[in-house]
This record gives structure tokens, sequence and C-alpha cells, in this order.
């Protein structure tokens, strides 16, 4: 059933809604009092639309076997439908990232009051996977990023999640007004996972995130199949992670393979530019996994190109 | 005065970026003030170059402090400004979010490094800011309520008002709150307007700002009159009318007007049928802070912030 977390009138004849599906047990006994409670959540920022795939995805098997379903999976597909319906990154004619405004307020303008009732809806639940899509600029392997305060709670969860890579990351005062941190300090653990790139849907992305999470619902109870085996994700920290930031301006012309290994001193790319001729070659610092690699061509000095993991951490 | 480029950044096809700084007197670094950061901060670069101009008079007529220094620089970012984009022009990241920046990080963290490098040195830093929210205010002085120093040095803008706001978590990476954190003095001075130029609320700011500096020691004291009798006020007790619902908006006061409880400070009407769907009130006595400036609001919108607990006009201490 399609639920409407808050809804907002705009100036001109349109409502702004914030909506969600739940799905649950029907029948006599079903009492949503005693269901564990998992919410998939996604779309906060309006140019990332890898989750709508596992939204759409997560939805319809389990509509195709509501036999199997012994909780409540609440789907949130779009936190930021102004953004999604008109490819912004943030809440149009609102200057502040949504992801850096919760809690919210009741009191606050239409982004700030929205923030609030979609934390006051998603409280309570047993568990909360927020998915991004990176930006249009990087693509990003699967992975679960979880911060250093909260790593010891979620790091089982985290690992049930099917992901190549677990980034633990410290903790930073800007980062305490994201949907993530908000949850995670309210009682309901958070994970926020990062996949693919910007503006598009990498199904096989999808589908790998999917297998975790009907794991993790396995595990928490709310899902009766049979779940799949998941990957052993690597765990590590930021002291592990080689940034590779442009030293000029340019297009940059990636030549290494996203989610392969590298060897130190092997070319990655190369930023070009095409009205005087040279090239700048790109270099991987250390030996290990380039999960994060430009996708966008156009870069200024210190556009991020390129993370690596370093080999020492790289699961064998 | 010194005009010197203190960065510069290039681009593939567009002529390379250069922030460019104005320097007064030698010694001491004093005072630095900061304009536009962002590409739609025109009032803000105006009062910028306004000073300038003030300062380069008052070093012909001798009227600088001996062994100070003063920085001004009244555009950051006017790769956005010239293109009518608000944010970075790439990627849309607001530079004022990215504090005390990185030298080894993306473009925006490395402007902000280059930037914070030349303005952290000062013991006065003064930026000309803008709202998240559109609208007009009364011109007044905002300090970060960190602890560092004491709201009653914001006093000397001679503005009728210190905003103290505590900051949230998002606040952590502007400029203001880095350079308190860095121990400069730190004010964030806001005029009326941003996108369009208002010349008197420009003269008021240039004034409120060498007002100060006089009475900080930085150039001649008097120059400019005593100012407005300041109140201090935090932010949170500001009290926020919020539209409820939907339309045009007609607005009946501005910000500076005196307002009783229960007048009529908007109307709201029906987009499309043009009949007047509700009139908001004033929840209390007050002087109007803020007011929303669009011709059309959204629900909840907030369309006033009032300042309450004000006498009659003239009694203010």
């Amino acid at each position: 059933m399609i639920h409407q977390v808050v809804c907002v009138n705009l100036p001109v004849d349109e409502r702004m809604c914030v909506r969600k599906v739940r799905l649950m047990p029907e029948g006599p006994g079903a009492s949503a009092e005693r269901m564990r409670r998992i919410c998939v959540v996604t779309g906060t920022h309006g140019d990332e639309l890898e989750g709508q795939y596992v939204c759409f995805e997560l939805s319809r098997r389990l509509r195709a076997h509501p036999e199997l379903l012994t909780g409540i999976v609440d789907i949130y597909p779009a936190l930021n439908p102004l953004g999604i319906d008109s490819i912004t990154r943030g809440v149009p004619g609102f200057d502040l990232d949504m992801n850096r405004i919760f809690p919210g307020s009741e009191d606050g303008v239409l982004a700030e009051y929205a923030a609030a009732e979609i934390i006051r809806d998603i409280e309570g639940a047993d568990v909360c996977i927020d998915v991004h899509a990176s930006n249009i600029f990087l693509r990003e392997i699967p992975q679960v990023r979880v911060s250093e305060t909260t790593a010891k709670a979620l790091l089982p969860y985290a690992k049930e999640l099917n992901c190549d890579f677990i980034w633990v990351h410290a903790s930073a005062t800007v980062l305490e007004s994201t949907l993530a941190h908000t949850l995670n300090s309210r009682g309901v653990p958070t994970l926020v996972v990062e996949m693919g790139v910007g503006m598009r849907i990498t199904q096989a992305y999808g589908d790998q995130l999917l297998s975790g999470i009907f794991r993790l619902m396995h595990r928490l109870g709310i899902w009766a199949g049979e779940p799949d085996e998941v990957r052993a994700p690597i765990v590590s920290t930021d002291g592990k992670v080689a940034f590779l930031n442009a030293p000029t301006l340019g297009m940059f012309v990636p030549h290494a393979p996203h989610w392969e290994h590298v060897a130190r001193g092997e070319t990655i790319g190369e930023i070009i530019n095409p009205l005087s001729g040279e090239g700048t070659p790109i270099v991987s610092p250390c030996d290990g996994l380039l999960f994060t690699l430009r996708e966008y061509p156009l870069v200024y000095e210190g556009s991020l190109l390129a993370r690596v993991l370093a080999k020492e951490e790289v699961r064998a | 005065m010194i005009r010197e480029t203190l960065f510069s950044l290039g681009s593939l096809y567009r002529d390379d970026l250069r922030v460019t700084g104005y320097r007064f007197g030698s010694g001491e670094k004093a005072a630095c003030i900061v304009g536009a950061m962002r590409g739609n901060e025109i009032q803000q670069m105006f009062v910028a170059s306004q000073i300038v101009r003030e300062l380069r008079a008052l070093e012909a007529q001798g009227r600088l402090a001996q062994g100070k220094e003063i920085l001004v620089i009244p555009s950051v970012n006017h790769f956005s400004m010239n293109i009518g984009k608000r944010f970075w022009a790439l990627d849309n990241t607001d530079i004022n979010r990215m504090f005390p920046g990185y030298d080894q990080g993306e473009t925006t963290q490395r402007i902000a490094a280059k930037l914070f490098e030349q303005v952290s040195p000062y013991r006065l830093g003064i930026q000309f800011a803008s709202f998240y929210v559109p609208g007009h205010f009364l011109p007044h002085v905002k300090m970060m309520d960190l602890g560092y120093q004491s709201p009653e040095l914001g006093r000397a803008f001679g503005l009728p008002y210190v905003l103290l706001r505590r900051p949230r978590p998002y606040d952590s990476t502007t400029l203001n709150y880095n350079w308190q954190v860095w121990e400069t003095q730190a004010f964030s001075v806001y005029t009326t307007a941003t996108e369009e130029i208002d010349e008197r609320s420009a003269r008021e700011s240039v004034e409120a700002v060498l007002r100060f500096l006089g009475a900080q020691g930085v150039i001649a004291r008097g120059l400019y009159g005593p100012g407005e009798p300041c109140r201090i006020v935090p932010e949170n007790a500001l009290v926020a009318v919020h539209a409820p619902v939907s339309g045009v908006y007609r607005r009946f006061f501005h910000p500076g007007d005196r307002i009783r409880k229960g007048q009529v400070l908007c109307e709201i009407l029906h987009p499309l049928e043009g009949d007047v769907v509700a009139r908001v009130a004033s929840p209390a006595d007050g002087r109007v802070f803020f007011a929303h400036h669009s011709p059309l609001v959204s629900e909840r919108g907030v369309v006033y912030k009032i300042i309450t607990g004000e006498g009659p006009v003239g009694s203010e201490t």
C-alpha cells in the first residue's frame, strides 16, 4: 500500500509529496506492532538514480512471494521528489543539500519540514538502508560507508549487504546533519550504500545489493525465503584509501577499468588538453583496487579522478 | 593600496579565475573583508567594492592607522557570477561550505584552502554573507556563538542588531565558523539585498564596517558617526511567521517596519483564480527583521521574521 509520508502545497496547483510503499503480511493475526521493520530509502539527491531499480525490484520480488514476508518493508523511492523529477541534486529552490539538514524542523521551510517528517516516519524501524549513487562525476563499486563512531554497531549489518567494500570513515561535524547520523543517533541502525554513478541505473549493482538486502531481511526475521550467499567485504579505513585529484585541467580519459586491481605506477588515465595537444598521465600511487573512477571527463585542478584501496587491505 | 592577484585557477576554455585582493597599509594583519563568495551575491561584491573605494580615499587623506594592514577581497566566485550561477559552475558545490579547505582536495576545497591561507592571519574578519532563504533583511551583524568572542564587539558596527547564531552542524564548514576556530574575530554582515543592488543598504553597510574599523583602531576614529543603538538578539528569539497556504504573495510590510499583534502582514492569493485565500496576521508586536520577497510562496514558507520586545520608535537602548 502506498502511504504519504509528508505533503506540502507548492505555489501553483501542485503538491510535493514524499511517498512510501509498505509491504507486510496480510490476513488475520498480522499486527504491525509485533513485526520487525526495515526501511529502504533513496533519492535524497535528485541526480542519484541507482536506488530506483533497487526499490522497484525489491517491491517486485516481495509481491511475487508474499507468503515469505514475515515483517514490514517500507520502501521510500524518492525522499526528494522535486529533485528527481527535475534532474536536480538538491531540493529545487533550496540552497542546502537535503542530506545536510536532518533531523529537519517542524517549523522549518519545505525541505526542513519534509526532513523532520521523514525522520518521524522512519523512527522505530529495526534497520534502515540509505541508497546513494555517488554523483554524476564518479563511478563507485557497491560499498557501505559507516562512520568510526557507528562502526562497531553497524558492521554486523553491513557485512550482510553483499557489497565488496565497507569504508569506515572519520566522523565530521558536518556529517551530523545527515539522515544516517540522525537515525543512528535515535536508535535506528542506518547503513549508507554508495554504488554506481549519478543519472544512471546499473542493474548489476542493484541486483548485487538486493541479494544483500534479502539476506539482511532474513537475518532480521522479515523474510523467510532462502537468502543468497554474500561476498565477504573488504573493511577499510580512511588511511588505506589513496585519493587521486587532477593535477591540471582538461578532459579525463580513463585507461584502467573500474573495479580492477592496478599496480603502483600503472597509468589509470590521462588528462588531455584538446587545445594544446598536451596530455598528462595519471598513475596509481600504490598497488590496489580501483574502486572509484571519474565518469565525467571535464576536470579542473583538484577534481577527484579516482580512489585506490591500498593492496594490503584488498581481500586475497 | 596594492592590488594583487591572491591566487588563480585555470580553466580549459574559459579565462582564469583570478581572485583579487586590495591591501591597505602594512604591519599587523588587522582586518580582512570578504565580499561575494557565491555567484548571485551581487550586493555583497558591490559593498566590498565601495569599501575599496572608501579606503583608497582614506589612505590618500592619511586616515589609515599606522602599522595596520587591511585586506579586501571583493569577489571570490565571479566564475559563477559571470554565467548566472550561485554555486561553483562545474559541480554546484558551495565554496562557503568548504572551509577551512584542503589543498590536496577537490577544486572548491582548494579554492577555500587558498582563500583561507590568505584571510586566516587577520585579527578581525568580516564577511558579507547571504542567507539560504530568499528575502530581504534588516542590515545586521551575525556572529556564531562558539564562545570564542564577545558579542559586545559587534555593537561597534552601529547596526541595529547583532544576531547570535548557535551553529548547526552544516555551519561548521563556513568561513565565519572557521575564522573563529582559528582565532580571528569573525563577523558576517547582512545587507538588505543579494541579487540586486540596494544602494542605501550598501551605504549603511560600508559605513558600518568603516565605523567598526575605526572603533578597533584600524582607521581613524569617529569618521562615520556613532551609528544606531544596537540590540544583541539570539537568532532563535526571532518569531517566524509561516505561510498557511501556497499561492501568490502580496507583502504589506518591509524590513524595519513596526508592527502590532494582529496586523495583517501579507495576503496570499489563489494563483489561478485571484481571490485572497489567506491573510496572515502578526503573532506579536515587534519589528520586521526579515520579509519574503518572491511573488510566490509555498505552504509553510517563512514569510516574515519578527523581532519582539521592541518599545515604541526611539526607545531602544
